[in-house]
């Protein structure tokens, strides 16, 4: 019952994505059902993030209520969610700093406090990627000397001053650095990773329609 | 400059040095912001899905009349029963309904969105315009493709042609490993130049206007 029952649902809501595919939505009950069901699925996975939150929320009120080591962290967390989700819960014709339009609390937090945190944690990365090139790129062999040789001449493509210096040697190397590398090998590469994802992607789609994959069902 | 714009700047100075802080080593000042970012990210998307989801597509049209929505709202209810030990199963019904119906959509679109496009894309006739460059590019794209399926091919051991080709599948990987890194650093110097001139700007700019 625990197993049977969800390995039979997974089974059948899978399987009518699959059939719906060869009916047209508009025309058909089997296209009108796919698209219902397309709805239901957004409101069910949108349930799942917010189980994530009630899940981060318990875990740092359990921080803060056993008074752990750096608890005061856990409490500042645990009131940044609720600044930032209550007043966007509430509706806005109640006051204009509730919802999340231009001027709510739920906006000016995001635009002057996340958004700017988010920037600078992806522009720190720059140190750290530079910090482990450093490290890690040596031409100690064709294939580490081809991605440094690659990496360097991406790098100089990408800035004015750096295509300014490539057509010191060529004019048309940074056209060629386009079409032969990021169009041509790069793509080339990205395609075969893509389609070989894609169909380990539908491979296991079909192993847990069937039920042999069932890790996300968890233990018990 | 008005005082609430000023305060807005001074907001975002005091964020942007604090996450810059940990350049120099973990610090209290960093941890305050690293906790407070986490936060404000959850609560950004309970407000997201509060909005687009239940209210926009599960409150409003039940309100309208659409009453089977109930039946996904149930399921998403159910999903809380993870956080009792004894009816923890339960949510397995949900998460079945919506790993299923992913698994249907991705099996379709996978194979028939991404597989056979990539494959047709790749199969380009070599005459077929645009002179030697245009050929030229056909047959490295066409080269690059199978060797590089090749090299993730594991099936089978790496000798002889398969052994050659998964050699040439490696070079053709580390170019574009290469020119994947070179960009992604592009990328992230091109947002640290933002928060830089933001601070040289906008912030040292402000005290222009106290002092």
């Amino acid at each position: 019952m625990r197993t049977v029952v969800p390995v039979i649902i997974a089974f059948l809501s899978g399987f009518i994505m699959i059939v719906a595919f060869f009916f047209n939505p508009d025309k058909t009950i089997l296209g009108k059902i796919e698209s219902e069901v397309l709805v239901w699925v957004t409101i069910v996975g949108g349930f799942t993030l917010l189980l994530g939150v009630v899940s981060i929320t318990r875990v740092n009120w359990q921080a803060v209520k056993t008074k752990k080591k750096g608890w005061i962290y856990n409490f500042l967390t645990l009131l940044s969610i609720f600044v930032m989700a209550i007043p966007a819960m509430l509706p806005s014709s109640w006051s204009p700093f509730f919802g999340d339009s231009s001027g709510s609390v739920y906006d000016w937090l995001f635009n002057y406090i996340d958004a700017p945190m988010m920037g600078t944690m992806f522009a720190m990365l720059a140190f750290y990627i530079a910090s482990a090139a450093f490290r890690a790129f040596r031409a100690r062999n064709a294939e580490a000397t081809l991605l440094l040789l690659t990496a360097v001449l991406v790098m100089l493509w990408r800035i004015p001053m750096g295509e300014a210096f490539l057509r010191l040697f060529s004019d048309s190397l940074p056209q060629m650095i386009n079409n032969y590398v990021m169009n041509g090998v790069n793509l080339a590469v990205q395609r075969g990773i893509l389609i070989g994802a894609a169909l380990g992607a539908a491979s296991m789609s079909l192993r847990i329609m069937l039920g042999i994959e069932r890790t996300y069902m968890g233990k018990g | 400059m008005s005082a609430v714009e000023m305060i807005q700047i001074w907001v975002m100075a005091f964020f942007t040095l604090a996450i810059f802080s940990f350049l120099y080593k973990d610090n209290p000042v960093y941890r305050v912001a690293e906790h407070i970012f986490a936060g404000l990210s959850a609560g950004y998307y309970v407000g997201l899905i509060w909005k687009s989801v239940i209210i926009q597509q599960l409150w409003e049209p039940m309100m309208a009349g659409s009453w089977w929505l109930i039946i996904p709202g149930l399921l998403g209810a159910l999903m809380f029963a993870r956080f009792w030990e004894k009816i923890s199963w339960v949510s397995r019904i949900s998460l079945a309904f919506v790993m299923g119906n992913t698994a249907g959509i991705f099996l379709i679109s996978q194979l028939h969105g991404l597989v056979l496009p990539q494959i047709k894309a790749t199969m380009l006739p070599l005459g077929g315009g645009g002179g030697l460059t245009a050929a030229l590019l056909a047959i490295i794209i066409v080269l690059g493709v199978i060797s590089t399926l090749i090299y993730f091919y594991f099936s089978k051991e790496h000798k002889g042609a398969l052994g050659v080709t998964a050699k040439v599948g490696i070079w053709f990987i580390m170019i574009a490993f290469g020119a994947h890194f070179g960009y992604t650093v592009m990328a992230r110097i091109s947002l640290l130049i933002g928060r830089v001139y933001f601070l040289w700007n906008d912030w040292l700019g402000s005290l222009a206007h106290i002092f």
